[in-house]
């Protein structure tokens, strides 16, 4: 079981700037995030979209202020849990017990949820279907691609991850790939390259097609598309993997009794608590009276939700204001020499 | 100002008056209509406001922004006929657009 003063769920900017704060008046704080990257929608969503309404930063990228901010926090050496998501938690002698999908276990006295409009997961089929063959042969990330080796597949989607491992498994797995409309949004070499393969015979392409139905006695054996123009097609298949990009689902922060309404937390605007004593809200995910969905206004709330938790992790403690210009053991905590 | 008409998945209808320069996902999102969610808040980078427009107003509606069919590959059960709907901007033209929503957005 991991010990610490703060964990925090959500690693984008909000999350990040609050574990500057967090170091800044000396608590110590835990990071997961379901993604496998610090950064939240900014490095997920708009890496290379110029941002401009980040204070005294005229412009800059969804990911150079990702970095930026993981500069920022560097002196703090606090630690991140990827690839893993927040799953209950548990109140005990005023702490706070908190396990994870991946089964790691914290014991926190402040949660700070930082979670902006939810964890980011892959888009799955609609088709009710495919639930049955879910993890087993219909797949939404591949783990180990020796699998498909000598078997079919069928490969929904037309961005990058569709058409980089339709390219791949290619070579080693009979290929088909389906996609909605002609158009494909992954890298122009990429199309060429599925052009080229196409006209070899290497791999099959079929447009302005989606999925009806997956068909199979325990395990898969067809795949069922249709036709913007109706007609119906069957595919004899092993596999079948769907790229559609990531969603944003809250998850198990729905049941933890927060209030949620809208997809959204209410919190008090003096410390973005929310109405359980230690369980902060900041960012996207936190409403309030006047609440504005910008970055710099997660900054100011992360900024009062660490003053918050510092009541609750050093009761004994009086909370003093410095400033990171003048005082010596702020300077110290910075690893910033005289 | 445009009257838009929203029409759920289950049938459900709503008629609102939409001011001009709003997008239409706006025009849901502030009156409370169920079923579009608009999680990314109209920066086209989710696809969850996704709508069906019929083809008889889907051709009136100005084009598709650049990207938002790549942004549609994403939405749940997207056809010929989607649109985000935070890429439609009410203007006077579209008194009477009708749009449908799907089943979920996520």
């Amino acid at each position: 079981m991991i010990d610490t003063d703060v964990l925090i769920v959500g690693a984008g900017p909000t999350g990040l700037f609050c574990a500057h704060q967090l170091g800044i008046i000396g608590l110590k704080c835990e990071i997961v995030d379901n993604l496998d990257k610090l950064g939240g929608q900014c490095i997920e969503l708009y890496p290379d979209k110029p941002i401009y309404d980040i204070p005294a930063i005229p412009e800059c990228t969804g990911e150079e202020l990702t970095n930026n901010l993981i500069e920022q926090i560097k002196p703090f050496n606090f630690n991140s849990h990827l690839s893993d998501r927040v799953q209950e938690i548990k109140n005990e002698n005023d702490r706070w017990i908190v396990k994870t999908s991946k089964g790691k276990e914290f014991l926190t006295t402040n949660i700070i949820i930082a979670g902006g409009v939810g964890s980011f997961e892959p888009r799955k089929f609609p088709t009710k279907n495919c639930e049955k063959f879910e993890g087993k042969s219909v797949l939404y990330s591949i783990k180990d691609k020796t699998i498909f080796k000598d078997k079919s597949v069928v490969i929904f989607g037309g961005g990058d991850s569709a058409l980089d491992w339709a390219i791949e498994l290619s070579k080693s797995s009979k290929v088909t790939l389906i996609h909605r409309r002609d158009e494909f949004r992954g890298a122009p070499s990429s199309v060429e390259k599925l052009k080229e393969l196409k006209k070899e015979k290497k791999l099959d392409v079929l447009t302005k097609f989606s999925i009806k139905d997956v068909k199979g006695n325990g395990t898969l054996e067809s795949v069922e598309i249709k036709g913007d123009n109706g007609e119906i097609k069957t595919i004899n298949t092993d596999y079948v993997l769907g790229f559609f990009g990531l969603i944003m689902q809250l998850g198990p922060i729905l049941e933890w009794g927060l209030n949620i309404d809208k997809k959204l937390i209410p919190v008090n605007t003096e410390n973005f608590e929310t109405n359980k004593k230690g369980i902060f809200a900041i960012g996207d995910i936190c409403f309030y009276p006047g609440k504005l969905k910008l970055i710099l206004s997660g900054f100011h709330e992360g900024a009062l939700a660490a003053r918050g938790c510092f009541k609750y992790s050093r009761p004994n403690e009086k909370y003093k204001l410095e400033f990171t210009t003048t005082s010596k053991t702020v300077k110290e905590r910075l690893g910033v020499k005289e | 100002m445009a009257k838009i008409k929203y029409i759920e998945h289950n049938g459900n209808q709503h008629e609102i008056d939409v001011a001009n320069g709003l997008s239409v996902m706006e025009g849901a999102v502030q009156n409370d209509i169920p079923g579009i969610d608009a999680d990314c808040g109209g920066g086209m980078a989710c696809a969850t406001c996704h709508v069906y427009v019929k083809e008889d107003w889907f051709n009136k509606l100005p084009e598709k922004a650049e990207g938002e069919d790549d942004m549609l590959d994403q939405a749940y059960e997207p056809s010929s006929s989607s649109r985000l709907s935070c890429q439609i901007v009410v203007s006077d033209e579209l008194n009477g657009l009708v749009v449908h929503l799907p089943e979920k957005q996520v």
